[in-house]
This record gives C-alpha cells, structure tokens and sequence, in this order.
C-alpha cells in the first residue's frame, strides 16, 4: 500500500501598523533613518517612564480585525512579556496574553482560481523589539532601538493550509487586505510584514497515520521564500521520519531557519524546554475597553477592497480584463494612479493604456506610493488631452514628448513648443498641400476614382511627408476625401 | 523661633509678606544641614549653591512682580527616586550611581511650577525596598530622635530630614508604607495618597500598581499643601485620576462635622507593643472628645495582607528591575565572557540582597506551574482587601489604627530577619493594595522617648476626610511640636 502525506501549515504574521508615532509613545516611525534617532526615554525603557497608548494603533489594529473577519473583543488589556536579550530594553515586550484585541477570524483566498479558507485563532497587539546589529568580523555588537516599540499585530492562523502554494496565496491575501485599508504598507524587505510558519507531515502508511514533530520556519524574507522553504521542509520531514520515524511528542518543537541562498532550512534551536515567559497584566496601562459607536466609525473607514475595484473597472469603465488585473495586481498605487488620471477628464480606457503601456516602463522597482512614478497624473493626463485633441502625434507624444517629461519633469505644452511638434491646423495650408499632391499623383487619382479606394492611404502619406507630419491625420484623410468627392 | 523651627504654611506667609526672602530661608536649611547632617545622614545629594540660584531666582520673580507660586520659594527635599534633569537620581542603588535622568518626573515638574527650592535628594532603601533605611547602598540614615535607630523607611532620609530640621517639606513615596512608617517613626506627619491622584511619571517603579508618591512635613496643613501641588491628571501616566483638585490646604482646616472613627479592632492584637496601643487609644479618646463618633470596624482579610503584598509587589518588581541589565545605561559589570555572563555579574554586582531577594520571590510568583497558586492567588487576596475596606467605610468616614506595631527600632536589630522586618509594614501594606489613602501623624512617644505614629486610612480619593481628621487631631494635640535635639 502506498505511502502518502498532507501537509499541515499554519502561519504566523506579524503586520506593522502605519501610525505616525510608536504604540506607546510619540517617536515617529519612518523606516531606514539613521541608528537611535527615532528613540526617547519612553523605547529606551529608562527608569521611571510610562506608556501611553496610540489610540490611532488600537483603531488600525480593530480594523484589520474587522477585515479578517474576526470577533472584536468589547474589553482587552495589555500583558508583559518577558525575556532577556539586548534589543529589548525593558526586558519586557508589552503584548496581549489571554484577551487579545480580535479572535476567530476567517481569511478566504483564491489559489489557481480555487477558492480556500483558513481560520484565525487570534489577531493581537504588541510592541516591536529593537535590532541587534552585528558587526562583521566579530566585535562588539551593536543595538538600534529605532524599531523598539513600532507598533505590530500578529495575526495567528488555525493549521488549515494544506500547500505551500496556498500558504503563499493566504500571505498575498493579508498583504492586500492591510494594503487596501491603510494597515500597514506590508514591505517583507523592510520587516513591515514578517511570517513564521508552522509545519508537519500526516503520514498514512498501511492504514496507520504518522504525525511529524512540528517545526517552526523563520527567517523568511519573502512570500516566495515562504512557499519554497514550505516545499523543501515538508520533504525533508517525510524523508527524516522514513530515517527516523520520530513523531510529534517524541521531540521537542524544533526551530529552522531558511538559508535562500541555499535553498535549506537549518535547525536553530530546540525548545527543551518551553521558554517562561512569565506573563502578568500591565500594570502600568489601563484595560481597554471597546465600543459599539468606535466599531461602527472604522468600519465606515473601509475603501474599496482591490476586489471590489477590479470589478469596477471591467463593468463601469469598460476595461478588459487584462488591462484590469495589471492595474490592480501592481499595487495600490498604481491603481490610485490611475484613478487620479480619471479625475482629470481623460478617458478609461486612454488613460489604462497610457498608464499600462508607456509609464510603467520608465518606473522600474518597486512602487509603494503614487510619487514613486515618475510623472505626476495631472501631467500625464495634459499629455493624453494633447494626442486627444489632435494637437500631438501619438508616435512624437510617445517617443520624443513623454520621455523628455519623464527626464525633466517639464510639461508636456513646453516640449511641444520647443520641439516644434505642434500639430498645425492651418486649413489654407492643409489645402496647398492636398491640391499639390493631387497634381503630382495623377494615375494614382484616377485609379482611386475608379474604384480602388486603397491607393488613398498613398496620398495621405505624401501629404504628411511633405508636412513633416504637422498635421492631423483625420483631416488630411476628409480634406482628401472631399477634394476627391468620395 | 528661628526660621527652621517654623512650619511651611507659616514660612509661605512671610515668604509671599516679603518679610523673609527665599534665598535667606535657603540658607538658613542648608546651614541646618551643614549642622547636623553629619549626625542624621539623610542626604544622598545637595547642593548648595544650585539650590540659591533657584532661591533667587524666585526672590527675582518676586521682586518684579511675576507670579509666584504656591510654595512661593520655600525648600524641599525629595527621594531619590523621583527623576530629575541633571540631578543623580541613584535609588540608593550601586545599579544607578552614575544615573542622570534626561527628563524630569511630572512632581518635580509641579514642585518648579509652584515655586519651591529643591535643596536636597534623600537617603531610601534601595529601590524603595525596605523598612529602615539600612538597605541603601550608600549609607544608613539616622532617627534623629535617637541616632542608633533606624528612620525607618524605605523613605527614610525624607522623614529624617523633616524631623531634623533640614527642609520644612518634603516628597516620599509608599508602596507598602513607605511613607507612613517613617512618618510615624520619625514623629512627623506622612500622607500616602489614593493611587492614582498623583502621577507616577519619573518615579522609577517599584510596584507599579502600588507606588505612590506623597507628601512629608511637620503638620497636617503642612502636607496638605503639598498634596494640593503634586495632585492631578498627568496624560503621560494612563493610571493617574483625571479628577479636579481639590484646595486641600484650606479644607483641612474647615471642620468635619459629625466624623466618624472607625477603630480597626483586628490591629490591637498580637505583636503590637503595648506603648503604641496606649498611645493609639488615647488618640481615640481624643478624637472624641472633640465630637468624632468612634466605632468599631474589622478589616478580617488584613491579616493575609503581609503574604498578598510580597507576592504582588514582587512579582511587578521582578518585572520592572528586569531593565537594568547593564546594556542601556547604569551599571555594567567591568570583566564578563558573554551576554548571559554580562547579565548575571552586572546584576550581582549592581543590586544589595534584599532587592535579589525580592526579585527572585517575584520571579518564582510568575513562574510558569506557579502563577496560579502565587500570584493569581494573591489578585484574588487583594480584591478580598478591598472588599474588606468598602465594608468598613459603611459604617464610618476614616478608619484608625497604630502605623507600625511598634517604635523605632535598634539599627541592625531586624538586618538579618527578613520576615521580622516585613512585618513592621504589616498596618500599612492593605492600605496601598486596596488603592487607597493613608495618613500617619504623631501620637505620643514611648518611655524611652521615641515617637508613635497613628494612622487614620480612608475610602478611595477622600484625602480630604483624612486631613480634617489629622488637622482635628492636631489642634487638640501637640506632638507634632516636638523636637529632637541634636
């Protein structure tokens, strides 16, 4: 009888808030500032200072509850948590032990257009560590509290993910959901979003079902990394049990980092024993208690999910599916981009090609807000109204206009201007021309008068030839056509 | 009389008629310290020279008619435990000897707003963990009623100083008692106020949900007038009352007709000395015959009170003496292999025993397998307290009892019994875990001429009720005019 396995993974994600200040203090929180600038006496933990909470963290955090489908606890409370290391000054992490903020969340997720779900056991608040830096070549280590006391919720999953692809798909899912309402920017290079996973093996050999010890994957810095360290860790379980045949509470819980470079985990530590956190209530802050009127006020605070929007832009703008998925699938931004395109009175479908087509491709890298582009929407949409108009080629609009823009942030009018690129619309002029044409291309004439309305296109290419391309294809096209009463 | 001898609501009135200026009253403490310091040891720092520059300053305020405020330029000493901008702020602690706080504590902020002259920072057990003083580590203050025994403490040096004559005001804090015990062994009057009504901001924590800081001085209205500068809401304190203050300096005076005098009968038992049951009672008698109505209340849960203190109080001090680990600031050991071994000798080097011995307890009473039986258990113990207290205030307005069992004892008499020494706070630790105020004033002296204490306890944020009490009591009384000689 054969040998098969499922795949048991649950997931733990740690989402940064976007607050302006920390959970319980006022230092600000922009990433990549310079070591200890962002610190106070409050994230230094010196003796004698209290914390205060940021009321704009609980609301994000009831937020993402909210959008995670969980129950909001009407009465929460803060817990310390504690543990010795150098990056931690208090040598507590305030956190929420037995009420967290939101339990019994459900997160449903799409993997190769098969709808899943995965379960939530809990949705909480806590504070961030500070980073220990070490030097290299050994030496002293060093420490930067600048994210000591960022504000962070973790979001604990049921194991109900049964492959690393749908892990994967549920990581993408959150990331969108936190991205669509505001939560968090969810950066995995920058730490703003973090996972660990938990996995193990339900062996069924000869009717009997073997259960693996559970192993916690960390170290993983991308959604990628998530599946493929999931990939790699679930063979190397089935193939160290086929060695082994240890199973779950025959070994202590194993932590592995993931090594990307090379493709493995590597064990990190095994807890023995259970670390004592010795957990107690924060004496220090006040329970929080939650009301119906402050549930009420987020929920109104939701946009539009990238779903909803996606929808929008197929069955009220008219876009095809295609255009649709890049402009959502790109991210936030690019779609904000394009609707601020919209406001400028360009239409749907200009403004999604243009976007799609021609400014995407100057943006290289990644692209978190709307300035990240290179040109700003007010811009772009002056340039569109241009070819609209007749008053740009398109070909100079994108060839010669759009890339001096990009280069120099000038706008578009200006270039034109200075490249002489206007498209002139002088009639007495477009008539001159016409009439010269005509007189030059006699045989071509008749043979259009006799029917052969092809040779027409012959025509309008001399006209714009000897025109150097000023003018607007459509009216040469019904100035010819009425000079030939076609 | 000379200006030391004087009390401070006597000294504001010639400091606001002109009749005496601050710098001539600052001189005339800071002389007083230079006398008898030497015998009392009740100073961990002063200055004499800053301490003029804030006396002139006031006097120049004064003089061009700025406005003072209401401590209108008299001295005070304060604890060393409550953070001041470029003062040591020690805790008589070898862990923080080297300690400057980069911020003030919000009572230090209040003490510059309304005038006063910071001369001095007192002598306490370490950490504020102690009955007598002796656990400081820098030196053993002296009861200048008699100079072999203890202050008492763990704010010692703050009641030593008031009865020495150094300062007519000054701040301690209590946590089981550390106000009221020395108060009462040093013969002067101690208020413990509700937590909650002062802000804890930059008092360095013992027991969060315990500490408070409060008002020492010679006479009721004397620490009614502190009391009424260092109340109120501070936001940077989420456990501080948002409540109106009260003019406590002008209603202690105001008679509270028909107070009634609860006389705690579960504290005239076993181990308390029969001199201060004598005095105590006596101090019944005298609250009646100035027309109080006595009755008798039982607070039966006290007697459990002593083991529920030590298991709270711990457990959050194991918590809150985590921080000094040596990495940050304060003391770090100078030879060590590694980070554990760091941690572990700048530890045993930087703490006395008695803060090891209450860091391990607390650690054991949040172990993991021990927090229910331990800690949970003593949560449960408190709320029986608090229980015990609304019950009692049914009945009566004040509740009246001794505040230690017995007089000032032998230095190093109870040095090396633990258990002997905790009980000496076995009246006052309910106190501070039912949340609520206590005021210890002097009631007599025993043969051997040492001072009594007499404690009156009151229903949460009633300091006023126990003002009037203390200020009845005092009228008719005049203990609190005594004076060591030294």
């Amino acid at each position: 009888m054969a040998t098969t396995y499922e795949i048991i993974i649950g997931l733990e994600v740690h989402v940064q808030l976007m607050t302006e200040s920390k959970l319980f203090c006022s230092d600000g929180t922009k990433f990549g500032e310079p070591p200890n600038t962002l610190v106070s006496p409050v994230s230094i933990g010196m003796p004698g200072v209290l914390p205060v909470m940021n009321r704009r963290a609980l609301e994000l955090a009831i937020k993402a509850g909210l959008a995670l489908g969980c129950q909001i606890s009407r009465f929460t409370k803060w817990d310390r948590k504690h543990y010795f290391y150098p990056d931690l000054p208090k040598a507590y992490q305030i956190s929420q032990y037995d009420i967290p903020l939101a339990t019994e969340g459900l997160v449903t997720y799409d993997v190769n257009g098969e709808e899943k779900k995965c379960r939530l056991i809990r949705v909480h608040l806590e504070e961030d560590a500070g980073k220990n830096l070490h030097a290299e070549g050994g030496g002293d280590s060093l420490v930067d509290l600048n994210r000591a006391g960022m504000p962070l919720i973790e979001v604990v999953s049921y194991p109900d993910i049964r492959r690393p692809e749908e892990a994967a798909a549920y990581l993408e899912t959150i990331r969108t959901l936190m991205r669509d309402l505001d939560v968090s920017d969810c950066e995995m290079q920058e730490g703003s979003l973090r996972c660990d996973a938990n996995i193990n093996l339900h062996i069924t050999k000869d009717g009997n079902v073997y259960k693996t010890p559970i192993v916690e994957v960390k170290n993983l810095n991308s959604i990628k990394s998530v599946e493929k360290s999931l990939i790699y860790e679930a063979s190397r379980q089935f193939e160290q049990w086929q060695k082994d045949g240890k199973v779950l509470g025959q070994m202590p819980k194993q932590t592995r980092g993931w090594d990307d470079a090379r493709g493995i985990t590597r064990s990190q530590r095994e807890k023995e024993e259970e670390a004592d956190y010795r957990y107690f209530p924060e004496p220090d802050l006040v329970p929080v208690v939650i009301d119906d009127a402050l549930i009420e006020r987020i929920r109104g605070e939701f946009g539009e999910t990238s779903a909803q929007r996606k929808k929008r832009y197929i069955e009220e703008l008219g876009l095809n599916d295609y255009n649709a998925s890049v402009l959502i699938d790109k991210g936030r931004a690019i779609s904000d981009y394009f609707e601020a395109l919209l406001t400028h009175e360009v239409d749907a479908k200009s403004a999604a090609n243009w976007l799609i087509n021609d400014v995407l491709s100057h943006a290289e890298g990644r692209i978190k807000v709307m300035s990240d582009l290179p040109i700003m929407p007010g811009s772009l949409a002056e340039l569109i109204k241009l070819v609209k108009g007749n008053k740009l080629n398109l070909n100079d609009a994108r060839e010669k206009v759009l890339p001096e823009m990009i280069e120099t942030g000038r706008d578009a009018a200006s270039i034109v201007d200075e490249k002489g690129l206007g498209v002139v619309l002088d009639t007495a002029a477009i008539d001159a021309i016409v009439d010269a044409v005509l007189a030059d291309n006699a045989k071509i004439v008749e043979d259009i008068k006799s029917g052969k309305g092809k040779a027409l296109g012959a025509l309008v290419g001399q006209v714009m030839k000897r025109s150097q391309g000023k003018f607007p294809p459509a009216i040469v096209n019904e100035t010819l056509n009425k000079r030939l009463g076609l | 009389m000379s200006l030391i001898e004087k009390t401070a609501t006597e000294l504001v009135s010639l400091l606001n008629k002109g009749e005496v200026t601050s710098r001539e009253l600052t001189e005339a403490f800071c002389d007083r310290i230079a006398e008898v310091e030497g015998k009392v040891k009740a100073l961990l720092y002063h200055d004499r020279d800053g301490a003029l520059a804030q006396a002139e300053a006031v006097d120049l305020s004064r003089k061009s008619g700025k406005p003072v405020g209401k401590l209108a330029g008299l001295p005070i000493i304060v604890k060393d435990i409550l953070c001041t901008k470029g003062e040591p702020t020690t805790c008589a602690s070898r862990m923080l000897e080297n300690f400057k706080a980069p911020y003030d504590a919000h009572v230090i902020s209040l003490l510059q707003n309304a005038s006063s002259v910071r001369i001095a920072r007192a002598n306490m057990d370490e950490f504020a963990m102690g009955s007598s003083c002796e656990n400081s580590a820098f030196q053993k203050t002296r009861n200048p009623w008699n100079l072999d025994c203890v202050p008492g403490g763990s704010s010692g040096g703050s009641a030593a100083c008031i009865a020495a004559k150094e300062a007519p005001l000054s701040l301690g804090t209590d946590t089981g008692g550390s106000i009221r015990q020395p108060a009462g062994l040093c013969g002067i009057v101690g208020l413990k106020p509700t937590y909650g009504r002062v802000s804890r901001f930059g008092l360095v924590a013992y027991a969060s949900s315990l500490d408070q800081i409060g008002p020492m001085a010679r006479t009721v209205e004397d620490a009614a007038l502190l009391l009424e500068v260092i109340s109120g809401h501070d936001e940077r304190d989420s456990t501080c009352a948002n409540l109106p203050v009260p003019e406590y300096s002008k209603i202690c005076r105001a008679p509270k007709k028909g107070l009634r005098v609860g006389v705690v009968t579960d504290y005239f038992g076993e181990g308390l000395d029969p001199e201060v049951e004598a005095a105590v009672r006596e101090a019944v008698r005298v609250l009646e015959s100035q027309g109080a109505k006595i009755v008798e209340v039982r607070l039966p849960t006290s007697k459990y009170a002593i083991p529920t203190y030590y298991m709270v109080a711990t457990a959050e001090a194991s918590s809150n003496l985590a921080r000094y680990d040596g990495v940050h600031y304060g003391y770090r050991a100078k030879e060590y292999s590694d980070l554990i071994d760091m941690y572990k000798k700048t530890r045993g080097e930087g703490f006395g025993a008695e803060v090891k011995r209450r860091i391990m307890l607390g650690t054991l009473a949040l172990s993991a397998g021990r927090r229910d039986a331990f800690y949970v258990k003593a949560l449960q113990v408190r709320r029986l307290l608090r229980n015990d207290y609304d019950k009692a205030f049914e009945s009566c307005d004040v509740v009246l009892g001794p505040t230690s069992p017995s007089a000032a004892f032998k230095i190093g008499e109870k040095s090396d019994d633990p258990v002997a020494m905790y009980l000496s706070d076995i009246y006052t630790v309910a106190t501070n875990l039912a949340g609520l105020p206590g005021l210890s004033i002097p009631c007599g002296f025993t043969k051997s001429g040492l001072p009594i204490g007499l404690q009156l306890q009151g229903p949460a944020f009633a300091e006023e009720t126990l003002l009037q009490a203390g200020y009845l009591y005092q009228q008719a009384t005049d203990w609190h005019t005594k004076t060591p000689s030294l």
